[in-house]
């Protein structure tokens, strides 16, 4: 009797420590969000939220001051939507060619490199976009490109959440069912057939999801960017300029010159609740997403 | 539909047979596209590693890892206070985050099944992984640095690495606890087994290397990070290890104690910032150090991934 | 025994050196020192700390100063923590203190010692290849670099100059070398044009404007100085018609203006009272001309007597800045610390 009293207890108090563990993270978004909006409430007291987000022109740090939001949305989008330009067809295609075509051995020899691809310091890979990229890949294709430019930094994100895409949408094409594969086979499809008709559509969402993922990867990238795609907050398309993401001038900020307290440091709050509220979204969209596609094959 | 039996409508015998040859020959094609991407994928990392190798391989010496760095003779400087710094970072990091991430895994994966607070954990913990680094470096400045007054120290720094790499430790390990065939936890429940016990004894033993895996891809990302550490004091010119000269201390339980506490406490300094603070000097021997600190901490990322790499093959011919 | 006689002797060097005004030569300090000195602030100064840092451990070892690059204002806030055990002993600074430091260090009971400890020139540099400006007056770069400027090209800078886009490089603002030369060149503090290739990497610039025919870009001087063979530097008139092109002699005695910029270290006062602080202080101040002026540091010393004088300030504990007063704008280092003896 007693040993069972004992058994149970000691179950609950298991269950509880876990519970705390899983708890711990739920206390870390609170904290961040306490930290972030306390510090923006100040700075909202002092720019109408109209302006912020609906202005065009950033100048938080140079005079005469502007504390319009968009050139800084715009540049992450720029650079996170041409890392997804380059992540995605790679990613897929490596992904499908893994999963379906190669050989065992060079599975067993791509799965271990592309996870130090994913591996690699951010800083690493910012000074390859200045070094590498920039003057050997970009400029000589189109002089005009500028030291600092959205493409370099597109390139090597993209190239950091390869691994990501590859490996999640590998796994997305090895939950659509075998019986389906064969079945296209036993009506005499080829490979290439079977691979983009049956088996992509299947997987279709969990490949969304794996996108929807790496853009939010891709909108959070720190270091990378701030080195390759510059500090020049500007509202353009044009990939060949330099830019700026809403995280490259966190880092330029709290790394920098502002006393702390006055409306200019303050700015780094209200751009990082910008900047987490967007990755909610995409995050909220991505889990609404592999919820549908959990229910296909349950 | 019409009534006729589907064998009696044959379609005639050319209909296939043309573009048969075309699509496998498009098949071929696609195969040889997929290919030349992967290849180019793995080709650039050679690319990254050719250029560093280029610039900063003389430079790599056994002066460079047990040297404090110098200023003023770039020839004499070294990495050792940058290193260990990273070790003592990788290994605070790995002691914090490693029992919270696994008891979160078993917790979601074992016990929650699938309630709204399982789902909203889950949610949150695959958002708190898409958070830009430096947000943690300045929850980690306001929660660790002031509010638990923890100091600009190695503590505060590996506690805020520890948050980082949490949400990377908890969907790792429960993708390899849902790995485990639940046939195993079926058995234990028949055999009256409680769920910890089940757990305990015949999942996590099963899971463990993929949770290993897991954990040391997590630990490397949190090597490379430059600025949350910089946010939360780590330095840049740091001549002295945490906690100073190993010889400092007696070797009793107090010293051992007093160690401890020393350099939990000190300053100190990481390799990806030292490697910064190295590039951004107008002197050239300055960018050839910085090479060379590249080439050291890729080959300790290298070493973590190839560990990774040995743990899943062996737990693979565990299996069959 | 003997370290009594040495304790004696060296404490007669020292006092015959107080009364020249300046700390002991090489820092003779008399019993082995230990504890920390923290020193954090901007990466411009960095540098002479750490090139101090490092000569002063040979002289005594068990003193470990380690520098941090926070920047010169992330500095002032560990300089200004709430808590006295976090905060930093020496703040190094690109500029001076700022009124919203002054009114929380006044707020935190902070008193601090601020110390000049050298010159940087910011220099002027075009591409190697541009063979037809050798020169710029402060009015052009004013024209050049203000704000919404219609400048794009060489040939509206100066009559004469041939038809060349006009490529601009400089830091990127929240940056001490932007604060100073927007102030110098300018007239007002971070009034800029925005549509320059900004970058927090000082080598970045070197390598853009190197890259790039018609570029243009300011930096410190210490970057042209490694790079000499891939940039041309341009001698600044400052308005009296004599271009001065910087080097170290020009901007140590200040014919080469307006950037010039002197370079600060903050002390919080009650640790200069730590005997291993205080002696680091000696040190730096009774070695400055040799740290400054090392090739791998590359900035210029601050003439012999004005050193004196700023020492004096240490030693009396003169606290504030002298910058808190609005008539010091535009008066010259020498101006306003020589004649500050209490």
């Amino acid at each position: 009797m007693l040993r069972g009293a004992l058994r149970k207890a000691r179950e609950a108090a298991i269950h509880g420590l876990l519970l705390i563990c899983a708890a711990v993270s739920i206390v870390t978004t609170v904290a961040i969000i306490a930290v972030l909006l306390s510090e923006s409430a100040g700075f909202f007291k002092q720019v109408s939220p109209l302006d912020f987000f609906l202005g065009t022109r950033w100048a938080p740090l140079l005079e005469p001051r502007s504390f319009g939001v968009l050139p800084l949305i715009c540049g992450t989008f720029l650079v996170a939507g041409g890392a997804l330009l380059v992540a995605v067809p790679a990613g897929l295609a490596t992904a499908v060619f893994l999963s379906e075509y190669a050989p065992n051995w060079f599975r067993q020899v791509a799965k271990p490199v592309l996870e130090i691809l994913a591996g690699i310091p951010t800083v690493v890979y910012g000074y390859f976009a200045l070094v590498f990229v920039t003057p050997h890949v970009l400029k000589p294709l189109w002089p005009q490109t500028e030291i600092f430019n959205a493409a370099s930094a597109a390139i090597v994100v993209g190239i950091m959440t390869l691994p990501t895409i590859c490996s999640l949408c590998d796994d997305a094409l090895r939950a659509v069912p075998r019986s389906l594969r064969e079945a296209a086979y036993a009506l005499s499809a080829t490979k290439l057939e079977v691979s983009t008709r049956i088996v992509l559509p299947g997987a279709l969402s969990g490949v969304v999801a794996a996108v929807l993922l790496a853009l939010a990867r891709a909108i959070g990238e720190t270091m990378a960017v701030a080195l390759a795609a510059g500090m020049t907050p500007k509202l353009t398309l044009n990939p060949l300029e330099s830019i700026q993401t809403m995280t490259a001038y966190i880092v330029q900020v709290s790394m920098g010159d502002t006393p702390a307290g006055t409306l200019e440091y303050q700015t780094i709050f209200s751009v990082g609740s910008t900047l987490f509220a967007i990755t909610l979204a995409v995050n909220l969209i991505a889990h609404r997403v592999l919820r549908r596609f959990r229910e296909v094959y349950e | 539909m019409s009534a006729a039996p589907l064998h009696s409508r044959t379609p005639p015998p050319d209909v296939f047979r043309p573009r048969l040859a075309l699509r496998r020959r498009l098949g071929a094609a696609f195969a040889a596209f997929c290919l030349l991407l992967t290849l180019g994928a793995l080709g650039v990392l050679f690319v990254l590693l050719a250029q560093v190798l280029l610039a900063g391989w003389p430079w790599v010496s056994r002066k460079f890892i047990a040297n404090m760095p110098s200023v003023l003779t770039p020839e004499q400087a070294g990495m050792k206070s940058a290193i260990y710094g990273t070790l003592w970072l990788a290994v605070l990091t790995g002691l914090f985050s490693v029992p919270v991430g696994l008891g979160a895994a078993i917790y979601l994966e074992e016990y929650a099944g699938r309630s709204r607070l399982a789902r909203f954990i889950q949610f949150n913990i695959a958002n708190l992984a898409g958070v830009p680094s430096i947000v943690y470096g300045m929850l980690g400045l306001a929660v660790f640095v002031r509010w638990l007054r923890c100091d600009r120290s190695v503590l505060s720094g590996a506690l805020t690495m520890s948050l980082l790499v949490l949400p990377v430790i908890i969907i790792a390990s429960r993708e390899a606890l849902a790995a485990v065939p639940s046939s195993i936890r079926q058995a234990a429940f028949a055999l009256g087994a409680t769920r910890w016990q089940t757990v305990r004894h015949h999942v996590l033993p099963a899971a463990l290397p993929g949770m290993m895996t897991g954990i040391i891809l997590a630990l490397s990302r949190g090597i490379g990070e430059t600025a949350p550490l910089i946010l939360i004091g780590a330095l840049s010119y740091v001549p002295f290890v945490p906690g100073g000269p190993l010889s400092d201390y007696p070797l009793t339980s107090t010293g051992l104690r007093q160690w401890l506490s020393t350099a939990l406490f000190d300053q100190f300094t990481v390799m990806p910032i030292q490697i910064y603070d190295w590039v951004a000097r107008p002197q050239p021997e300055f960018h050839h150090l910085a090479a060379a600190g590249i080439i050291v901490l890729l080959g300790v990322l290298l070493g973590m991934n190839a560990t990774a790499v040995a743990i899943r093959a062996w737990q693979q011919r565990r299996r069959t | 025994m003997r370290k009594d006689r040495l304790g004696r002797r060296v404490g007669l060097a020292a006092m015959l050196c107080g009364l020249c005004g300046l700390p002991a030569a090489s820092g003779q300090a008399p019993e082995k020192l230990s504890g920390r000195v923290k020193v954090d602030g901007s990466s411009t100064v960095a540098p002479i700390m750490m090139a101090a840092a490092e000569m002063f451990r040979a002289e005594q070892p068990r003193v470990d100063v380690a520098v941090g690059i926070a920047g010169t204002g992330g500095g002032f806030k560990k300089f200004l923590e709430e808590r006295r055990e976090l905060r930093t002993d020496i703040n190094d600074a690109s500029r001076a203190i700022k009124a919203p430091e002054m009114a929380r260090a006044a707020q935190l009971g902070v008193e601090f010692i601020e110390l000049p400890i050298a010159y940087d020139g910011i220099a002027i540099a075009v591409n190697a290849s541009n063979s037809f400006c050798d020169s710029l007056t402060v009015a052009e770069l004013k024209r050049i670099w203000e704000p919404d400027s219609p400048i794009n090209n060489w040939k509206d800078v100066r009559l004469g100059f041939p038809d060349l886009r006009l490529k601009l490089y400089g830091p990127a603002p929240d940056n001490g070398t932007f604060d100073y030369f927007t102030e110098a060149v300018v007239g007002k503090e971070d009034a800029s044009r925005s549509d320059y290739t900004a970058s927090v990497d000082s080598n970045v610039r070197v390598q853009g404007v190197a890259g790039d025919p018609g570029g243009l870009g300011y930096f410190g001087f210490s970057y042209y100085e490694a790079n000499r063979d891939r940039l041309k530097l341009l001698a600044i008139d400052n308005g009296d018609g004599k271009p001065i092109k910087p080097s170290l002699p020009a901007i140590r005695d200040g014919t080469y203006r307006p950037l010039s910029r002197p370079l600060f270290i903050y002390v919080n006062k009650e640790a200069a009272q730590r005997p291993e602080v205080r002696a680091f202080l000696q040190f730096l101040f009774a070695n400055a001309p040799r740290i400054v002026e090392n090739p791998k540091v590359g900035y210029a010393a601050l003439p012999a007597d004005l050193y004196r004088a700023i020492w004096s300030r240490l030693e009396q504990g003169v606290a504030g800045s002298a910058f808190a007063d609005p008539n010091a704008a535009g008066r010259t280092l020498p101006e306003l610390f020589s004649g500050q003896k209490k």
